[in-house]
């Protein structure tokens, strides 16, 4: 499905058997040396020495909040409990985003056998995937991969004749973007209303029917294995001082070379788009690129140098997010992509806290009130404040990050805003304007 | 608590809600290790069995798992996948999520909904297809993509619509 080129600046790790191998044959993925890591990590190390690794290797969670995936697994460890979970959390409900998806469906074994050493290093015996029922491709490769896993020993009772004993279950999600948030996920697992709970308590102590429950995603777990095997000095030595190892990121949407790619973190966007992704179709002009998907912000020409990490992206006002890439060119209307996502998010908000709830519909209102030229200046500074009350007063990181895409545009892309409402009579919408009225408000 | 418990179930028989179709869903949830955390799968399965969830499927399933229908209804209302409708023969989605929306998606539907008279989540007179407008195939590499039933078309342009639309209808005459 995705063709990747001999780029240089690529380097897969998460992604290093996705398109090599048959995802349909576990042979296939032990002859690449699957499972290697698992055997080393359960027949050699402690439990312990396995946090320890994945501590030093600095790897931080690669579902958008970036926190530092072996401190979560030593915090579960601690946890003193009967049992314990680990989840993989595959719902993938930021659209534009498929990185998850390829993972899954490219090279399912990844993920089981980091789960298997993930839950080894944890205590727990037990482990959920939380799919989207959207991706059936994914869930039929799984189902065939923890099958062949459980006949090969490989899962179950006993692992590699040791005392070690792990399962893991599919689980299926039914269409809620909220849902990839921890403890919406977890309630959705308990066959709940996908609602997210009040933190603390974490999950980390309190998760899966109150058992301590550790959740990571598709692409943490698939980093998990050649850190076991290459040792953590080696994905160290990747990426940033803060950002170890890689990120694979979905590039979509006015670029030439669409698809799935993974570059070492602090790669520059302008490097990710002119160098890997070819520039832009039909000789047009950049404009902006949308990371982090609707919780994200948009990063306009003048920050293209900035490199790809969590803290430099939260900086400038986006954030990494599970990695989707939207690109877009001079003829899109930022104004319009704000109300896009918007509309988004006023849709997937579950509704259990008000500031998300009814400030996101209001939001969008006044969004709308804009695009159709009704607006106001002060309409303009009603969405201004609301964005702030909301990103402030939300319960989770739905609601939280929500008016980023408001924010952000109206930061760099203030005329865009302005010319709706001072420029009435404008004979097209759509991006090919010259604002008139550059007053001296600053966003 | 979620534990089946022996209270008398009497399905309603509508000629749509055939007494066969309740003993599948019976049995798969017989066969079910624990009902505990289970419910989603559950309704996963009714919808594959009678291609929706009508209140008479929630309330047989809330009795069967022995809990309020509140609770049944609160999860099929929550996630998108779940419909209460009936559905049309085939399934038009149109994704409308970022990738798509960038290239030009919105068009798309609004031709859609023009061409068959229908707005979203609507069932054509006919009852030949049901419209829905989906976030994200995963597929966004082919934007703007629409996908009828489990075929998906890529890179669609308006002036395909009729083709494919009408191609699925020739299929029933």
């Amino acid at each position: 499905m995705v063709e990747i080129s001999n780029n240089k600046k690529l380097l897969r790790i998460a992604l290093r058997n996705c398109g090599l191998l048959n995802p349909e044959d576990i042979f296939e993925y032990i002859a690449l040396g699957g499972y290697e890591s698992l055997g080393k990590a359960i027949t050699q190390m402690t439990q312990d020495q396995v946090i320890d690794e994945i501590k030093k290797s600095g790897l931080r969670g690669r579902g958008g909040g970036g926190f530092p995936t072996g401190l979560k697994w030593e915090l579960t460890k601690k946890q003193k409990s009967q049992e314990k979970f680990i989840i993989c959390n595959a719902d993938e409900g930021d659209p534009g985003a498929f990185m998850d998806r390829s993972i899954l469906e490219g090279d399912p074994h990844s993920v089981l056998e980091a789960m298997a050493i993930g839950g080894y290093a944890i205590g727990a015996r037990k482990g959920l995937i939380y799919i989207r029922a959207e991706y059936p491709l994914a869930i039929a490769r799984l189902s065939t991969a923890l099958q062949q896993a459980g006949e090969n020993g490989l899962l179950g009772e006993n692992i590699f004749g040791t005392d070690f004993s792990f399962d893991i279950y599919l689980k299926y999600g039914a269409g809620a973007f909220v849902c990839g948030e921890e403890t919406a996920l977890i309630n959705s697992c308990e066959g709940k209303r996908g609602e997210p709970n009040y933190k603390p308590p974490y999950p980390v102590e309190e998760g899966y029917w109150g058992y301590p429950t550790c959740v990571n995603n598709v692409e943490t777990f698939a980093n998990i294995a050649p850190i076991i095997t290459k040792g953590a000095q080696w994905f160290a030595s990747l990426g940033t001082e803060k950002c170890k190892g890689t990120k694979v990121f979905a590039l979509v949407g006015k670029i030439k070379n669409v698809g799935v790619i993974e570059v070492p973190m602090g790669t520059t966007l302008r490097e990710i788009i002119y160098d890997i992704g070819g520039g832009i179709p039909g000789g047009r002009k950049f404009k902006a690129v949308q990371t982090g998907g609707p919780s994200g912000g948009v990063i306009g020409e003048a920050n293209l140098d900035t490199p790809m990490d969590y803290d430099s992206l939260i900086s400038i006002g986006s954030m990494m997010g599970s990695g989707g890439m939207i690109i877009m060119d001079e003829t899109d209307n930022m104004v319009k992509i704000a109300k896009f996502y918007l509309e988004f998010t006023m849709d997937e908000s579950c509704g259990r806290c008000t500031p998300c709830r009814i400030g996101t519909k209001r939001l969008y209102e006044i969004l709308n009130k804009i695009t159709s030229r009704k607006g106001t200046m002060a309409d303009l500074d009603a969405l201004k404040q609301l964005a702030y009350m909301v990103k402030d007063g939300s319960l989770c990181g739905l609601g939280q990050t929500a008016p980023n895409p408001v924010i952000s545009t109206m930061k760099y892309f203030w005329d865009e805003y302005l010319a709706f409402i001072k420029d009435v009579d404008h004979p097209r919408g759509e991006g090919r304007y010259t604002a008139k009225n550059k007053i001296g408000i600053r966003s | 608590m979620t534990k089946p418990q022996a209270i008398d179930v009497n399905p309603s028989f509508k000629e749509n809600l055939p007494k066969e179709k309740f003993d599948e869903l019976d049995s798969f949830v017989n066969n079910l290790e624990t009902t505990r955390s289970a419910l989603i799968e559950i309704l996963h399965k009714a919808q594959k069995i009678f291609g929706y969830l009508p209140r008479d499927v929630q309330l047989h399933i809330a009795r069967k798992l022995g809990i309020p229908g509140a609770e049944v209804f609160g999860v099929v209302s929550f996630y998108s996948y779940f419909t209460t409708k009936p559905r049309g023969k085939h399934t038009i989605s149109v994704c409308t999520g970022t990738a798509c929306f960038v290239k030009g998606s919105d068009k798309i539907i609004e031709r859609v909904k023009e061409k068959l008279g229908i707005g979203s989540n609507e069932i054509t007179e006919d009852g030949l297809f049901t419209l829905k407008d989906v976030r994200c195939l995963g597929t966004c590499g082919m934007a703007p993509v629409m996908m009828i039933d489990d075929k998906v078309f890529g890179r669609v342009k308006e002036e395909d619509l009729d083709n494919i639309i009408n191609s699925y209808r020739n299929k029933e005459l």
